[in-house]
């Protein structure tokens, strides 16, 4: 149950639990009960909207960061991470495996602001040892969805 | 001049719904709900194994009965998914898509004069390729309070002492009926206490909604006295590239073999290796599809039980059966009246069958969005016509 009902809300967060429950074959009562348990568990961390922002009037510059580090004794990553995560302007700090540490997805509204960002802020943590900087040019795919895809059906009318 | 037309090609009905769907051709904010085929593209991996097949150089014919590793690939499938086994050098026949198999096994199987058996409401091929192939096609009504399925006293009743072959078309296309085993049971002996062959068409196998589907060539004495027809174009969203196949005793999967041999030569190759990643490769994409597709049916029948329109649950296919009889039009008048006033297009029931008077096919190989378009409107038509007869 929990994963149908996941891989219904992850396409689309804003389904009603009535028509969720019809689509699954499930009561009404179990559906929210078992979306409420996830949210609780924190299974369901949010209903977020993914929005192509090139459409929009609003400047924005996204940009991938790889970050090598110092791991601390005792502490591993995780500090580090943490020191990093609370910037508002990062989106999402992974722990990766091969040449690198710390993959960091960063938002700004500028080129500036975020290079400022990486060698003002980023670049001069202690443990931070190198940083290499890879802007966005263009989003295709986002979670899932291509973003500049319409929808056509190609199929004949008549077939039986 | 001569008539230069055969007597028998002419006198074949054409698929009723043409015209129908030459309206909603032209008809540029019509919902469409009758297109008979899944409205996913090929799983991406199997595509690529086709491509990849066209960059190998792989452009010529394949052995009439198909590439080995394909049939060797359909036999492991059956096994796992049907709890048949065949033998792939003997029993197996690769076609272009499951229509030649229906058509080939109807031409190596009757001789002049034997009887077909076809159920309907099904699948409009199985009459015209009857009367091709020289048989008299015999057909059995089923009835809506049977959900659609074939019982043992209809089969009964309509088999003569001419009768050669029954199709079994289950999962059934247009209602969406299925068979369960208790009923492949009885079917089976009448089957084998009246000695005829049973065509079953199982092109639908992979969409059931009720556990899995069950072949009757599994049941004891039946897998030599049935021939099993399926195909890639529901299971894994291929279509365009048509391809099936047909398992069955060994003496008439070598005379369909022929056949097959001198009109088609072999099914295409570029689709023969894509059919081999679906094979192996391709399960969950069915489960993917599958699962999308019962959404959409239970989404379907909860909006039919909201309107107050009467529906028998269907377990298999991409399509529902409701019932119209209510507002006393024929399937006709309901679907162009349906199509003109609110530019829906839903198949006619009559298009499959006498029997299917008084029914709408409603398939739902469409997006979530599109069918909950199509039943706002739905119920506003069934409200209007309502109130047009003072209900």
């Amino acid at each position: 149950m929990r994963e149908k009902i996941l891989s219904i809300l992850e396409k689309n967060s804003r389904i009603e639990i009535k028509e969720l429950a019809v689509l699954l074959g499930f009561s009404e009562i179990d559906v929210a009960n078992e979306v409420k348990k996830m949210e609780e568990e924190g299974v369901i961390c949010g209903y977020h909207t993914l929005i192509d922002w090139e459409k929009t009037s609003i400047e924005k510059v996204s940009a991938l960061i790889e970050v090598k580090v110092t791991p601390q004794r005792g502490q591993g990553f995780d500090n580090i991470a943490e020191r990093i995560y609370k910037y508002p302007e990062v989106n999402a700090v992974y722990l990766i495996s091969g040449g690198f540490d710390l993959l960091v997805s960063l938002e700004g509204k500028t080129l500036k602001e975020v290079s400022s960002f990486v060698s003002d802020k980023l670049a001069t943590l202690d443990t931070v040892l190198s940083t290499a900087t890879h802007f966005v040019l263009k989003k295709y795919k986002d979670h899932g969805t291509i973003l500049d895809k319409k929808e056509v059906d190609e199929r004949e009318q008549f077939t039986l | 001049m001569r008539d230069p037309l055969a007597k028998e090609v002419v006198k074949l009905k054409p698929s009723g719904i043409r015209k129908f769907f030459d309206i909603v051709a032209e008809m540029k904010d019509a919902i469409s709900l009758g297109v008979g085929e899944p409205d996913f593209e090929t799983p991406w991996h199997i595509r690529d194994e086709g491509i990849y097949s066209l960059e190998k150089g792989k452009t010529f014919y394949t052995s009439n009965s198909g590439l080995i590793e394909l049939r060797k690939e359909i036999c492991n499938y059956l096994e796992r998914r049907m709890h048949v086994s065949y033998d792939w050098s003997k029993e197996v026949l690769v076609t272009v898509g499951g229509s030649e198999g229906i058509d080939v096994c109807m031409r190596a199987m009757t001789n002049p004069g034997d009887e077909i058996i076809i159920p309907e409401p099904s699948y409009v091929s199985y009459e015209p390729c009857a009367i091709l192939a020289g048989a008299k096609p015999v057909i059995i009504n089923l009835k809506a309070e049977n959900e659609f399925r074939l019982t043992a006293q209809e089969l009964l009743d309509a088999i003569t002492d001419k009768t050669k072959i029954l199709v079994l078309p289950f999962p059934n296309n247009p209602t969406g009926a299925i068979m369960e085993e208790k009923d492949l049971i009885e079917i089976a002996k009448v089957c084998i206490e009246k000695d005829i062959y049973v065509l079953s068409d199982e092109i639908y196998a992979e969409l059931t909604y009720k556990g899995d589907h069950v072949s009757i060539a599994s049941l004891p004495g039946m897998k030599e006295r049935t021939i099993m027809i399926n195909g890639f174009s529901k299971a894994y969203a291929m279509t365009g590239w048509r391809l099936g196949y047909a398992c069955g005793p060994k003496e008439i999967i070598q005379q369909m073999t022929k056949i097959h041999q001198f009109c088609i030569m072999c099914a295409p190759t570029t689709s023969q290796y894509a059919a081999i990643e679906a094979l192996k490769n391709g399960d969950d994409d069915v489960k993917m599809m599958r699962e999308s597709y019962n959404q959409r049916r239970r989404f379907l029948l909860n909006a039919f039980k909201e309107m107050g329109l009467e529906c028998f649950e269907p377990y298999g296919a991409f399509y529902v059966f409701p019932c119209i009889k209510e507002f006393g039009m024929t399937s006709d008048e309901f679907a162009t009246r349906f199509l003109e006033e609110e530019k829906v297009a839903a198949v006619p029931g009559t298009a499959f069958g006498e029997s299917g008077e008084g029914f709408l096919r409603i398939s739902y190989a469409y997006s979530l969005e599109r069918l909950k378009m199509a039943m706002e409107r739905l119920a506003r038509f069934v409200e209007k016509l309502r109130k047009e007869q003072g209900r």
